[in-house]
């Protein structure tokens, strides 16, 4: 039993990851209705960039709120210049095109920062938290961290003006735009408020999975998972998906006699294909119904 | 949450409707690129002729996949489980029980389609974003499962399997390099006729029924949960032809060349291709054979990014792939054909 405890908690240590990334991902799904598939390279690239205003002298918090501004205009500017002459190509057009972003990105940043694994600081420190030897104080940080970002995300969406006007651009476009919203660039807005905060996400993880171009690989495929297991509409939904993600792969690694870390994200997938299967929109996500 | 947001809007299908007739090339042109086809290995060097091959094969896959998703409406980021299965069929018969390599091409076929069938039933209750993500899950697990212990003594485990190159027969005159070429051409041009046909038949227009809406093809009576499955069993099994020929040009099979990255390869391939146009496959084939190299003799430290721009010079200046120039291409004709 203690053995469960243990790996439920290592699992939401990791979950807290996979949290971050997933709601970046819902984010720029509710802008914008597909998912990113260079989403991780961004937040990577932002990543690097607060480390090289680190290297420069720029103290933590200084650095990590330009790197915000950095990945909120990045992101917009992406949506601009890349992505609004696409707007009217067809969905799948629209996918090639994130992965020749991703292409892009990753391969611009290998050159600037080579390929070599990088330490990141953590502003929580790393002993261990509450005298438990699972978490430390850096992942109960980001764990503290994640929750308060999902709590202003709902705040945003509910009670303010451009929180309602996005949530009204990306769900009736038309009706939108006839009460007189920008939808075009509550779009963009989306694109920088996703892009920031993947830069949030990889600023927190990056002290646990270091630094470097190919370190979003993994957690991006975690975060999809999360966001598809909680359902692509619920910020929330992306939240507890990302928490059991981490907690299933632990468990399945505990358990499962054979499976290695090469097994897990094959059987972690798989179990979340289970889920689906049932309630095909996720767990939390809301049922899409077609007008005949 | 009101009821405005809980209806999708109309026409806002994830893979636009191509019409059966524009999905493929006219008599004349395709007579002259298979004359072309057939002439070009005569005046090229092996190595070109091995390109041409992989061209082939590649095309081949990207057909199976268009046949899914332009055809049926259904995504896939699988299809290189299929290709994997396929290869790792024919390594295991022609190393193991000293099967003919022609002979292996049917049965992998067949197991492939029975493995694409069997995994389109869980399949069918997903669509879109979810059922990209079971594909993708079900490529991302592949090469660990080739690599399971178990299995190790048939698959090699993470070492491979070595595959011979069959000589040309009847003492032709012919490098093995070209009597392959040949056999893929034909096999490519069986493959690509069944296609054709595939999709001009009931279940050709079954399958375009359900891409363009599902509720309406039920509605006419037609099975989806049928023609879905069977959509997926034969865009498997097509490439698992392509993976059982591939095996036989590389010479070698190994859980890491069929990762997800092959996945994605064919998909861009079918963009760049055109959804839903098969004589476009090859083009996006060629697309996803030749490019990576180009960026990477353009620059070797940014040959992603060299790859990126230009993949998306391609998607800005054709967002609709090869097809779009085709149509183009046709206009153009006709009007000369006035004047």
């Amino acid at each position: 039993m203690e053995l469960f405890t243990n790996q439920v908690l290592a699992g939401i240590a990791t979950g807290a990851i996979y949290a971050c990334m997933a709601l970046a991902v819902v984010m720029i799904y509710q802008a914008i209705d597909h998912l990113n598939f260079a989403q991780g390279e961004m937040a990577m690239f932002a990543t690097f960039v607060s480390w090289q205003l680190m290297q420069w002298g720029v103290p933590y918090w200084a650095a990590f709120v330009i790197t915000l501004v950095f990945a909120f205009v990045g992101g917009v500017a992406i949506e601009r210049i890349l992505f609004k002459p696409l707007a009217k190509a067809p969905v799948l057009t629209n996918v090639a095109g994130f992965i020749a972003l991703f292409a892009i990105i990753n391969s611009s940043a290998g050159l600037i920062w080579d390929f070599t694994i990088k330490q990141y600081p953590t502003p929580f420190g790393s002993s261990p938290f509450l005298g438990s030897q699972l978490i430390s104080t850096h992942q109960a940080g980001m764990i503290g961290v994640t929750v308060l970002l999902l709590i202003g995300l709902y705040f945003f969406f509910q009670y303010t003006r451009i929180g309602l006007a996005m949530r009204a651009a990306a769900s009736v476009p038309e009706s939108a735009r006839l009460v007189g919203i920008n939808t075009s660039w509550m779009i963009a807005l989306g694109w920088g408020m996703a892009s920031a905060i993947g830069a949030i996400a990889g600023m927190l993880i990056a002290p646990v999975v270091f630094l470097e171009p190919n370190m979003m690989g993994g957690v991006l495929i975690y975060g999809f998972a999360a966001a598809v297991l909680g359902g692509l509409t619920s910020p929330f939904g992306a939240v507890v998906g990302g928490f059991l993600m981490g907690i299933f792969e632990n468990l399945a690694g505990t358990y499962i006699p054979g499976v290695g870390n090469e097994l897990k994200l094959p059987i972690a997938l798989a179990l979340i294909i289970s889920v689906l299967v049932v309630k095909p929109a996720g767990l939390f996500g809301r049922h899409i119904v077609k007008r005949v | 949450m009101s009821a405005a947001e809980e209806v999708v809007a109309e026409g806002h299908e994830a893979v636009e409707a191509v019409p059966k007739r524009a999905m493929t090339l006219g008599t004349g042109t395709s007579l002259v690129v298979l004359a072309a086809l057939l002439i070009a290995p005569v005046f090229v060097k092996n190595f070109i002729i091995f390109q041409m091959t992989m061209l082939l094969i590649y095309g081949l896959a990207v057909l199976a996949l268009n046949i899914l998703t332009g055809g049926s409406g259904q995504f896939s980021l699988g299809q290189s489980a299929f290709y994997a299965v396929g290869a790792y069929t024919t390594a295991v018969l022609m190393e193991y029980f000293n099967v003919n390599y022609a002979l292996t091409i049917p049965i992998s076929a067949t197991v492939c389609f029975g493995f694409g069938y069997l995994f389109g039933k869980p399949a069918l209750r997903l669509s879109g974003v979810y059922l990209a993500l079971a594909t993708f899950a079900l490529a991302t697990a592949m090469p660990q499962l080739l690599k399971l212990n178990f299995l190790e003594h048939w698959t090699g485990g993470v070492q491979g399997l070595v595959v011979t190159k069959p000589d040309a027969p009847f003492g032709l005159p012919m490098s093995q390099d070209m009597w392959l070429y040949y056999f893929t051409l034909v096999v490519t041009i069986a493959i690509y006729i069944f296609s054709v046909n595939l999709l001009r038949s009931r279940s050709g227009r079954a399958f375009m029924a359900i891409r363009d809406n599902e509720i309406a093809a039920s509605s006419m009576g037609v099975n989806v949960a049928l023609y879905k499955t069977l959509a997926f069993g034969v865009s498997a099994g097509i490439t698992g032809v392509a993976g059982s020929l591939g095996a036989i040009a590389v010479q070698f099979v190994a859980p890491d060349s069929y990762t997800i990255t092959l996945a994605i390869s064919l998909f861009l391939g079918m963009v760049v291709g055109g959804v839903g146009w098969l004589p476009g496959s090859f083009v996006g084939a060629a697309f996803i054979i030749f490019v990576p190299n180009m960026a990477e003799s353009i620059s070797k430290g940014l040959s992603g990014a060299v790859f990126g721009v230009l993949l998306f010079l391609v998607i800005y200046l054709v967002p609709h792939g090869a097809r779009q120039v085709a149509i183009l291409g046709q206009q153009l004709a006709g009007k000369l054909k006035k004047n």
